[in-house]
Parts: C-alpha cells; sequence; structure tokens
C-alpha cells in the first residue's frame, strides 16, 4: 500500500520564496543556470572486495554502486542468458528521514526504473554473462546504495551502476568436456556492459522547469520526470514522479533539456571510463 | 529447451494480432457503484483486462500522526489477483505492484482536491481481475471512476491508454503481445479537460520523434475514452434503480 509521504523534508517558507525569486531572474540558489547540471566525480574500483565498483558525487549526492557475480542456472526459457538484479538502498545514514528496514517504495521505484534503463537499452549484455548454455550463467548483482542524499539520487544510481558495471570484469573461465573450473582470482578482458546509458531529471517548480534539482529544489519541486537515454539519443526508459502534473508542452520541453544535459553526462562518463 | 520466438505483431495486412488497426483501441467498458460497503466504486474493463476499484472516505487517520495538517492523504494499493494472470501470481506484494502503487497514488494526488479534508484519509483498492496488458491505466481509470462515484471533489477525471512500437510501428493500446514482445510500451494518463499530464512511464526505446507520435496518438485515445467515462457518470444517475 502506498500512503502520502507524512516525513517529507521541509522547506521553510522564506527559503522556497528565496528559491521561486531567484528561478524568475534566471539562476539558481547554488548559482546554477536552469539547464545547468552539477558537477560529477566517479571513483572507480571504491570497494575492492567487489567484482566492479564505483562512488559517484553529484554535488553532495553520493552513491556507492558495487557489482558482485554468482554462478546459477538459466531460467528455463531464456538459456543463452544470463540475469541482471538491481537493487537500491537509501540507508538510513544518508539522511534524517531515510529510515532503517528492507527498501521501502521509493527505494524500489528507483531499482526498478534503473534496471529497466539498463535492460531496456541492451547496454547491459546478458548473452555475455553465460558460461555453458542452458547449464551455467552469472547473474550480475547490481547494488547500489545512497550514501548522502542532496537530491536526484536517480541520475547518481544509474551513473553508479554504468560505472560500476565498466569497472567490472568477468572471471577466467576452463572448460573441460562437462566440467567447467571458475577461477574467480584470474580475470578475463570481458566487461558486462555495451556501451553507457544515463538517467536525466528535469523538476517543475512553479512555472520553472530545471535540470538536475538539488535538494531543495526537489522538496518544492511540484512534478519530476526522469528521461533515460544511449549515446545515439534513443530514449530507453522514462518515469514521471511527484503528485503535480504537467502540461503537454513542459514534457516537450524537458526533454529536450534533458537530451543536451544527457551529452553532458556523456562526455563526463567518457573521462572517467576510457569509452 | 524451451525458447520462445518473437511472434509477428503487425501481420501482412497491416492489422494487429487481435485484428486491431495501428490506432484503433479495444472496447471499453465502466460500470459505477458496484459494491455496496464502498464509498464509491467502479468496474473497468478495456478488450479482456477488468479492475474493480473501491474508494473509502475521507475518514479519520489513524494512527494520528500520520496524517497531514494540510491535506488529506491517500492510501492507495494496486493488487494483481492471483487468478488474473495465464500463471497463477502469489498473491503477496511483488517489488512491481509496490511501484505501481505509488505511481498510482502520485498520478491521483494531482486530481483529487486533498486540501479540502485536512487531516483525513482517502482509501483507494484496486483489485485486478483480469490482466491482459494495460492493468495499471485500467486500475487508475477504474479509481478514477470509483473517486467521482464516491463524491469526492476532482479537478478532472483520468483517463489513460497506452502507446508502443511493434515491428516498428506506433500503436495504440498494446495487446498482450506487443506488451510482451514489442520494441516499447509508454503508458500515458491525463487530465483531459485540463491537458494535463498525470502518469508517464516508458520502458522499451523509442526516438524522441517517435515518442512524441506516441504522446500525440495517446492524446487521440485519451479524448474518446474521456467520452465514454462522462457517459457512464451520466448514466448512474440517468436510470432509476429498484433499491
Amino acid at each position: 500500500m502506498s500512503v502520502t509521504p507524512s516525513n517529507q523534508n521541509i522547506v521553510p517558507f522564506v527559503k522556497k520564496e528565496n528559491i521561486l525569486a531567484a528561478l524568475d531572474r534566471g539562476v539558481r540558489i547554488d548559482g546554477r543556470k536552469l539547464n545547468e547540471y552539477r558537477k560529477l566525480s566517479i571513483t572507480l574500483g571504491y570497494a575492492k572486495k567487489a567484482e566492479g565498483s564505483a562512488l559517484v558525487k553529484l554535488g553532495d549526492t553520493t552513491v556507492l554502486a558495487g557489482v558482485k557475480l554468482e554462478e546459477e542456472e538459466p531460467f528455463p526459457d531464456t538459456p543463452n542468458q544470463g540475469n541482471l538484479v538491481v537493487n537500491v538502498e537509501l540507508l538510513p545514514l544518508a539522511y534524517e528521514t531515510f529510515e532503517p528496514g528492507p527498501p521501502d517504495e521509493n527505494a524500489i521505484e528507483l531499482a526498478r526504473v534503473v534496471d529497466r534503463s539498463l535492460r531496456d537499452s541492451k547496454a547491459v549484455d546478458l548473452s555475455k554473462l553465460v558460461i555453458i548454455p542452458g547449464k551455467k550463467i552469472w547473474t550480475a548483482w547490481v547494488d547500489v546504495y545512497v550514501l548522502n542524499y542532496d537530491g536526484n539520487i536517480l541520475d547518481a544510481c544509474t551513473l553508479a551502476s554504468v560505472a560500476a558495471l565498466y569497472n567490472t570484469k568477468l572471471p577466467k573461465i576452463e572448460v573441460e568436456g562437462e566440467n567447467v573450473r571458475i577461477i574467480r582470482e584470474e580475470k578475463t578482458d570481458i566487461i558486462p556492459i555495451n556501451y553507457p546509458v544515463v538517467t536525466v531529471t528535469a523538476a517543475k517548480i512553479g512555472n520553472h522547469i530545471i535540470v538536475d534539482p538539488n535538494i531543495d529544489e526537489e522538496s518544492i519541486a511540484d512534478v519530476k520526470l526522469s528521461i533515460s537515454y544511449t549515446r545515439d539519443g534513443r530514449i530507453v526508459g522514462m518515469q514521471k514522479n511527484f503528485s503535480g502534473s504537467l502540461a503537454l508542452q513542459d514534457v516537450d520541453m524537458m526533454e529536450n533539456i534533458s537530451r543536451s544535459a544527457a551529452q553532458y553526462l556523456f562526455e563526463e562518463l567518457k573521462k572517467y571510463l576510457n569509452l | 529447451m524451451m525458447q520462445v520466438q518473437k511472434p509477428r505483431l503487425i501481420l501482412e495486412n497491416g492489422l494487429r494480432t487481435d485484428g486491431r488497426r495501428p490506432d484503433e483501441m479495444r472496447p471499453i467498458k465502466i460500470e459505477l457503484g458496484v459494491l455496496k460497503n464502498a464509498d464509491g466504486s467502479a468496474i473497468f474493463e478495456m478488450g479482456n483486462t477488468k479492475v474493480l476499484a473501491a474508494v473509502y472516505g475521507p475518514k479519520e487517520m489513524h494512527p494520528r500522526h500520520l496524517a497531514l495538517p494540510d491535506r488529506a492523504s491517500l492510501r492507495v494499493r494496486y493488487h494483481m489477483t492471483p487468478f488474473s494472470t495465464d500463471e497463477r501470481k502469489n498473491p503477496a506484494p511483488s517489488r512491481r505492484e509496490i511501484e505501481l502503487s505509488k505511481v498510482i497514488r502520485e498520478a491521483l494526488e494531482s486530481t483529487v482536491l486533498t486540501e479540502l479534508f485536512p487531516r483525513t484519509v482517502i482509501d483507494v483498492f484496486m483489485e485486478v481481475l483480469q490482466a491482459d496488458a494495460g492493468t495499471r491505466l485500467v486500475s487508475l481509470m477504474a479509481a478514477s471512476m470509483a473517486l467521482a462515484d464516491a463524491g469526492i471533489p476532482l479537478r478532472d477525471l483520468i483517463a489513460g491508454v497506452a502507446v508502443g512500437k511493434a515491428d516498428g510501428i506506433i500503436v495504440l493500446d498494446l495487446n498482450e503481445p506487443e506488451d510482451m514482445w514489442g520494441e516499447a510500451d509508454m503508458p500515458v494518463a491525463m487530465l483531459p479537460s485540463l491537458g494535463q499530464v498525470a502518469l508517464l512511464q516508458l520502458n522499451g526505446d523509442m526516438t524522441p520523434e517517435e515518442f512524441r507520435k506516441g504522446l500525440e496518438l495517446a492524446q487521440k485515445g485519451i479524448n474518446i475514452i474521456y467520452n465514454l467515462q462522462k457517459d457512464a457518470l451520466r448514466k448512474k444517475y440517468a436510470e432509476y434503480k429498484e433499491e
């Protein structure tokens, strides 16, 4: 059951007025332009025990993604495909109102949107995750841990998942007849992802449309729209969020602003991932 | 080893697997006030997809500390009955149902005038009785009709339809094979007379041009559904029912 949240981040009225007044002048309280994305930093291999990992900072939003590989049997209807599982945890240490316990509806929604972007874009190559067709496959567990919340977790989660998958190298396999030996200590050059995907979130506050909202902007936003893109500009996922509604021209404008922000993110990813 | 092949979705004659044209919707049936106990209820059918929705409230929120001082809370559950699908669905709420309950709640919050009922809660329950593609939108529409049936003030009814891409062609109101094998699925729900989008999701793969074309096609479908919804509401009050 989904209940209107009662523990939402409260922004003082004065601050809200300030944010709106600044937006009227075409600037944001953190000094950005309306269509400007925050500074991004990525640290690959941050968690050494994972097969691949990445720490992503988007402003002060910090998320850590780790990839673990497990040997499993394939599903009967997809003998030539491995498996991908995305999980997002909103840790209580990340923000005052985040509570311990199993993933709530927000965490589940985040995980499912990231999962769909990776899957539907065919960025993650499930056929590379096969050890013996019909017998043994890899399940790639992508666990995304939100460590500090400063708005726009979704974009950071997609970035961290993509970066962690690029940081993942499949272990070496030796096949002798019916037997397979998996040598976890030795890595191949095979990575489970074909090309990058990014998610860009735009928010509507009053009559203004901004990209990559920070925590205060997100807390007073009426509605958000997140769009996932591939490098060639295909739309590979979309999710509207919050209780507001959008005019059709808002949707149009958000798609345009998000598509150009996506280009910025791909340029950044290029620097960190040697694409 | 069982490996299912993708079937052709658009046939030689340009029609879809169920005989519809690409821009043709499935037949719709709406029935209001179907449950005795609920304050409002509706059954919404679209082709073989059938959803029952019921509304209770506004009523006092318990526990009290969860109540909102300035508006009503919405408590929303989207649920699939175990017998609504080909293979039995475990009745425990899945991650999908948890996500859809949230998405539907947010869509309903864009139309319910919650600020008229501070400190209260409005319960909205949806049970999918038959699942055959498009359950989230049929559920949302059933819920909006049940809210109207309960006399809860709304900005507008919600009408929604999925558009998608099947064998490269933009199609309206996906059927199950298109949902499963098609290249894209984009559910769109609007407050039609206000021209506002209340729900928008996309999974699959579309170019920005296809996305805009899809949005336009969805709007066409939404306007047709909106008229059927208004007819159903009018009919309820035009008809004399022996109690």
